[in-house]
């Protein structure tokens, strides 16, 4: 059996994938809705923030508000399985069972990456640009993906733990504050002094900080704490903390789900 | 257990905290045959099939599927059983063409005999006209049917190990929520089943269901059998025979159930006006319809129908859970 963990894997990617093709519609409102937001704060807000370049600032942040708002795609479509019973079948053939919960985070790792390029392609249309080598960027986009990879497993986690559709919407809402609670729209240094230091502890914003410079782009303020002034080593220890508690959650919850 | 056995049950327990939802299941079912599990809701009929189809550890007992322990040896269960849960659990937004070649693939026929055999089941269960639509698009009836379909999934596999052809399905309500149209589907494809050696094992609310599919019958309530038996050895220890009796004038039912009641040598006749029948046991089969048809004469009650007939398993369900309600 451990012979087929590959096509198995192979087999449950390609599942999700034929569902682009399938629904067309909304795999474009999968990366719609970034771009919606890109163009929001860009234009209707962008206008009424008089510092700098926002566009440079904002852009960044909206990769990272993107990599984590994964965290809902992955528990949507995995609840959604669970609840159609369709997670029964799996469990009930000679496939290998690790496939399951591989599959699906192969795919949504290369959703992630399609929005990823999407909202790149969409920044630059907007005016951002990075000022940087090959390599930063480089890098900046591996914390990006880090940061989805985590949120993923935390998303699992959550569909294996609520399963059902009344608390994926739960956590649609939760997640809101939780993206504004961050510098990702605006700097950490104008917020009342503790919710700022709340804020720059927020893993998204150590992410979203940690591209911003690797991008050479503007990052205002903050700098002076700890956590602003270490983003990057924050952006790779938040995710792989994260990974440390909801990857093993999720792999003993579901192989416990028959007990 | 004998080798004829697919399925058998000793003493299973399923225990949610103080709760049992098993409370001692035994049971056996031959091979090819098709086995009804009867009960109310909350009996424990899902859980005994998720027990069988390794879905769900018990908390004692012992289950023995195609040979195999369900808790030691799960791999080798799941490559002999399929699953019909209560919903259709096929990926809605795929047709059932990719459905079927993904659960072909998945059960590592390899791509070419995925497509034949995904193929070659549409044909048999009549979706190969409907191949290419995305699931959700189907009918209730169609999407059971699908799920059939992919239940059977390398069921005709060779060189597969032993046995790998001779499938023990498990189909748990499967035709609820169903229109009788959908419903007749489903029994036909169910049927279409049985000659080619499968298995069934089939949980129900319709009493109707489990007489029309099934070879034996176990009721079940609160998480153990109470009956057991072939449909018409159920309607037998029930006892009698009945006669039923349908009166023109309503009015009237109080007056005929004296009469039937006494030609029935009856203590217990039930009434539903609204059908405007009353039915009562019979001992003497020929006495019983004499002494009506003559007593409802004498009375001048104008009778509409009267018939002897066997008891349903309905009849047989409500006396075996009730009196087990009394011994509780």
């Amino acid at each position: 059996m451990t012979a087929h963990v590959l096509t198995d894997c192979w087999t449950m990617t390609r599942r999700e994938l034929a569902h682009w093709q399938r629904r067309p519609v909304q795999a474009v409102v999968a990366v719609a809705f970034p771009l919606m937001m890109l163009v929001m704060f860009v234009y209707f807000i962008g206008g009424g923030m008089r510092v700098g370049n926002y566009r440079e600032f904002l852009v960044p942040g909206m990769f990272a508000l993107t990599m984590a708002f994964g965290l809902e795609a992955t528990m949507v479509a995995l609840t959604q399985d669970l609840n159609r019973g369709v997670i029964d079948r799996f469990r009930s053939i000679p496939m290998a069972q690790s496939a399951v919960l591989v599959g699906r985070s192969l795919h949504d790792m290369l959703e992630s990456a399609v929005s990823l390029v999407v909202l790149v392609g969409a920044g630059l249309l907007v005016g951002w640009r990075w000022h940087s080598g090959l390599v930063e960027a480089a890098a900046a986009v591996g914390l990006l993906l880090l940061l989805r990879f985590a949120m993923l497993w935390a998303g699992i986690y959550c569909a294996l733990v609520a399963g059902r559709p009344e608390l994926v919407q739960a956590v649609q809402i939760l997640i809101w504050p939780v993206a504004f609670f961050s510098n990702v729209f605006s700097s950490p240094a104008t917020m009342p002094t503790w919710m700022g230091h709340v804020a720059e502890w927020n893993p998204m914003s150590a992410t979203a900080r940690a591209v911003r410079e690797l991008f050479g782009n503007p990052v205002w303020g903050g700098g002076d704490s700890w956590a602003g002034s270490h983003a990057t080593l924050l952006a790779v220890l938040w995710p792989l903390a994260l990974l440390a508690v909801f990857f093993p959650l999720a792999v003993r919850k579901y192989a416990a789900m028959g007990k | 257990m004998g080798t004829d056995d697919a399925v058998v049950v000793e003493g299973l327990r399923k225990d949610y905290g103080s709760k049992q939802a098993l409370s001692g299941l035994d049971l056996t079912v031959r091979s090819g045959t098709v086995h009804g599990l009867l009960g109310p809701n909350g009996a424990g009929k899902t859980t005994a099939v998720r027990i069988l189809s390794t879905l769900l550890r018990p908390s004692a007992g012992r289950a023995v599927v195609a040979g195999y322990d369900v808790v030691a040896r799960p791999d080798e269960v799941r490559r002999r059983i399929g699953l019909l849960g209560q919903h259709a659990a096929v990926d809605e937004e795929l047709s059932g063409r990719q459905n079927l070649e993904m659960f072909g693939r998945l059960y590592h026929l390899g791509a070419r005999r995925a497509a034949a055999e995904a193929e070659a089941l549409l044909e048999r269960f009549g979706l190969a006209d409907t191949g290419r639509k995305p699931v959700s698009a189907y009918s209730g009836g169609m999407r059971r049917r699908l799920d059939l379909a992919a239940s059977l999934i390398g069921s005709s596999a060779h060189g597969d190990g032993d046995g790998a052809g001779q499938r023990v399905l498990f189909l748990d309500e499967p035709t609820t929520g169903l229109d009788p149209r959908g419903r007749n589907e489903v029994w036909n494809a169910v049927r279409s089943l049985v000659g080619g050696g499968t298995t069934v094992l089939l949980t129900t609310q319709y009493l109707e269901e489990a007489d029309q599919l099934a070879d034996t019958v176990a009721v079940i309530d609160a998480g153990h059998v109470v009956a057991e038996g072939t449909p018409d050895e159920l309607k037998a220890k029930l006892g009698a025979d009945r006669i039923d009796v349908v009166v023109r004038d309503v009015a009237q039912l109080e007056a005929a159930a004296s009469v039937v009641g006494m030609a029935a040598g009856a203590a217990e006749v039930t009434r539903d006006p609204d059908r405007r029948l009353l039915s009562a046991p019979v001992g003497d089969r020929m006495a019983a319809l004499a002494g009506a048809v003559r007593g409802l004469e004498a009375a001048g009650i104008d009778a509409e129908d009267i018939a002897l007939r066997r008891p349903t398993l309905d009849e047989v369900f409500l006396h075996t859970t009730a009196k087990e309600a009394g011994a509780a």
